[in-house]
């Protein structure tokens, strides 16, 4: 089916010529706008600027070559991540040039002025796992980073979205993006979900139903009482893979549970600033009258335990269901679908339920959250990974890794044989040395089954923690379901 | 400081028919480890080019013999994917000053335009006629002039406008330079500071 239609049987487009009330996003949007000229981008002001090792480098070189300071670098958080190793993170980094990328950072770091939580800091991680545990994410405000999954900041009803190398040097020269405001589109999600189905399902139910394409040039608000009824790491799943189908951000508003989610937190307001925060963040939702360039509507029931068989996140299917057949894509979409399959080692109408499988991976920016850990560790308690099936568990932060230990998550996994490693981005990109061997199989809770992701010639199933857990267990593709249908998690 | 210029470009075209090319195909990760933005180009679409011995795909067209040219024509939804600049500048070091295909994902889009790559949006019909003419004849060449925002199949004179946002257009022919403009309106960036 053509994104096209697909998009066209869920998109009901406004009729009303002016937009009335105003969305969450160009409500946070218009208290950013810097200046705003015709024929001109906007100048977007923003708050906090994380960056990394990986799409800095170049950007430092620039602002020596114009002779130009870090112009706010206090609101420039940097972390090693992309390249770290997850095991013996206090020896040297083995691989020669991901250590000089990441001493590259540190001394850029120095020299500019910026806050770094380099290896061995007690707030290392993930970029987009420690911003908003520190409570540097906040709900209004913007944040931007030279990462696509930057969207994931937008679960606390914040603007935030991935940049190139380009605007990385942008922002630290300027504090300012150059940005054109995108369109609005409202996606719903209502019912309750069934048992063994979470926020990651919800996400690439979403994405297989509208494509790897269908948001993109969209800002995208999830809403509904599904999404209400998700905690913040569930949120910040959503919001990650919302560039995984082509949008510029995903943003829900704050409530309740994002304000107790924020409040205590290191860089979190405190006391009569505290107050005033929340009293600012309860002005932030779309109004009933905001006009959406475009709405879509899903129930909660229709969603199964999500797994992907292809090589773009749009090709997900729920875990009972078949792989689409070739003759169902239009002739001119049949030669890339071909392709995907081949590289994945499918056939046309398969299932993938019982499909042998070769690796675990339990982490990424997606699905590395104490919470998703907690989760894992509550269902593999007392049971044991399948011989064939080498499992990996990276939590997302030096502090959800000691929380981890602390609850004793770790003996859990241990015993199960589902060894806890140290913080990073691993098996997610195929850039540090956790990588899957050529042909493998790897059921993973990363965020992109791209070809060579994980490893020249790796082959992956995305999908949830509890369906990563539960293969891992079984050693093949697993429905959830089955499990729970047994046992109360 | 000035960033490349493109005005206008008569070439012929390398075609690539597949669609949703994500940036992990155009320059893997392992590949991002380079501090500089020189030499990109020896690993673009690395692991579609060459194989795990690093010798040539011979079934890839970047190493067919028959197809070359300034010009990257590929399927809809060119780009997708990570963010990574080193998309850009890896097509742009090989020797492409522009990228046509059906729809590029945002993020590519910002990044090409950034590096003095142009990117073509053409509609569905517009794409196929430009395989169609590559694959008749290899030689076939089109032409992408930007002032006019227009591309031209050169053997058949079938012409499509493109769009492009107005500021951009004018900095890639001028080669203005994004810094440049928003520390102008410096004095107006401390005002919204000290206003908040």
């Amino acid at each position: 089916m053509s994104e096209e239609k697909k998009i066209s049987n869920h998109v009901s487009l406004p009729t009303g010529e002016g937009r009335g009330g105003a969305t969450l996003f160009d409500k946070i949007w218009d208290a950013h706008v810097v200046s705003s000229s015709e024929g001109f981008p906007d100048i977007l002001y923003i708050d906090t600027h994380f960056i990394h090792e990986v799409t800095s480098p170049q950007a430092f070189d620039g602002l020596r070559q114009r002779g130009l300071p870090v112009f706010r670098p206090k609101q420039t958080v940097a972390t090693a991540d992309h390249n770290v190793p997850t095991i013996d993170q206090h020896l040297p980094i083995k691989e020669e040039l991901s250590r000089y990328q990441v001493d590259m950072l540190t001394k850029n770091c120095k020299e500019f002025g910026v806050e770094l939580y380099g290896l061995g800091h007690p707030y290392q991680g993930i970029v987009h796992v420690i911003g908003p545990e520190l409570g540097i994410t906040r709900p209004g405000g913007t944040y931007v980073c030279g990462d696509s999954h930057t969207s994931t900041h937008g679960a606390f009803g914040a603007i935030a979205f991935g940049i190139g190398t380009s605007q990385v040097e942008q922002v630290l020269a300027t504090q300012c993006l150059l940005q054109s405001r995108p369109k609005r589109m409202k996606i719903e999600v209502n019912g309750k979900l069934q048992k063994g189905v979470g926020a990651k399902d919800i996400i690439l139910y979403i994405i297989a139903q509208i494509s790897a394409a269908g948001g993109t040039g969209y800002a995208v608000e999830y809403a509904g009482d599904t999404i209400r009824s998700l905690s913040m790491e569930g949120r910040m799943t959503i919001c990650n893979m919302s560039i995984e189908m082509g949008a510029r951000c995903g943003l829900i508003a704050p409530d309740e549970t994002t304000i107790n989610y924020v409040k205590g937190r290191e860089f979190a307001p405190k006391g009569e600033e505290w107050d005033k925060a929340v009293a600012y963040w309860q002005t932030l939702y779309s109004d009933e009258d905001a006009q959406f360039d475009a709405v879509l509507s899903f129930k909660a029931e229709d969603i199964e335990p999500m797994i992907t068989y292809g090589t773009n996140p749009g090709m997900g299917i729920g875990v009972t269901q078949h792989v689409p057949e070739t003759a169902s894509f239009e002739a001119k979409e049949q030669g890339s679908y071909k392709k995907a399959l081949d590289y994945m080692g499918l056939r046309d109408d398969e299932t993938l339920l019982g499909k042998p499988i070769d690796y675990v991976f339990i982490g990424s920016c997606t699905n590395s959250r104490i919470e998703d850990l907690r989760q894992v560790a509550e269902f593999v308690k007392g049971k044991h990974k399948a011989d064939n099936v080498t499992v990996w568990v990276v939590p997302g932060s030096k502090q959800v890794q000691q929380q981890a230990i602390a609850e004793g998550l770790d003996k859990i996994f241990n015993e199960a044989g589902f060894p806890l490693r140290e913080p990073g981005c691993s098996a997610c990109l195929g850039m540090n040395e956790d990588k899957i061997p050529a042909g493998k199989y790897c059921v993973s809770t990363s965020n992109r089954n791209f070809e060579g992701r994980q490893g020249p010639n790796s082959r992956t199933f995305l999908a949830s923690p509890l369906t990563a857990a539960a293969s891992a267990i079984t050693g093949k593709v697993t429905d959830i379901r089955e499990f729970l249908a047994e046992e109360v998690v | 400081m000035a960033t490349k210029i493109f005005k206008h470009v008569q070439t012929t075209v390398v075609p690539l028919p597949i669609e949703n090319i994500d940036t992990d195909q155009i320059i893997p990760a392992r590949f991002l480890k380079a501090t500089t933005r020189d030499g990109f180009g020896n690993n673009l679409f690395r692991d579609w080019r060459f194989d795990e011995n690093d010798n040539p795909k011979e079934d890839f067209v970047l190493n067919h013999p028959t197809f070359s040219g300034k010009v990257l024509v590929a399927g809809k939804n060119f780009g997708c994917g990570s963010s990574r600049e080193h998309a850009a500048w890896a097509i742009s070091d090989y020797g492409f000053d522009a990228v046509v295909s059906s729809f590029f994902a945002d993020i590519f889009k910002g990044n090409a335009l950034n590096n003095g790559l142009l990117p073509v949006q053409v509609s569905d019909d517009f794409l196929k006629k430009i395989f169609d003419a590559v694959y008749a004849d290899h030689k076939a060449e089109i032409e992408i002039d930007l002032e006019s925002q227009t591309i031209t199949i050169s053997s058949t004179g079938e012409q499509e406008s493109f769009e492009i946002n107005p500021y951009k257009k004018a900095c890639l022919i001028n080669g203005y330079d994004d810094i440049d403009y928003i520390l102008s309106q410096k004095g107006k960036i401390e005002e919204f500071e000290l206003a908040r």
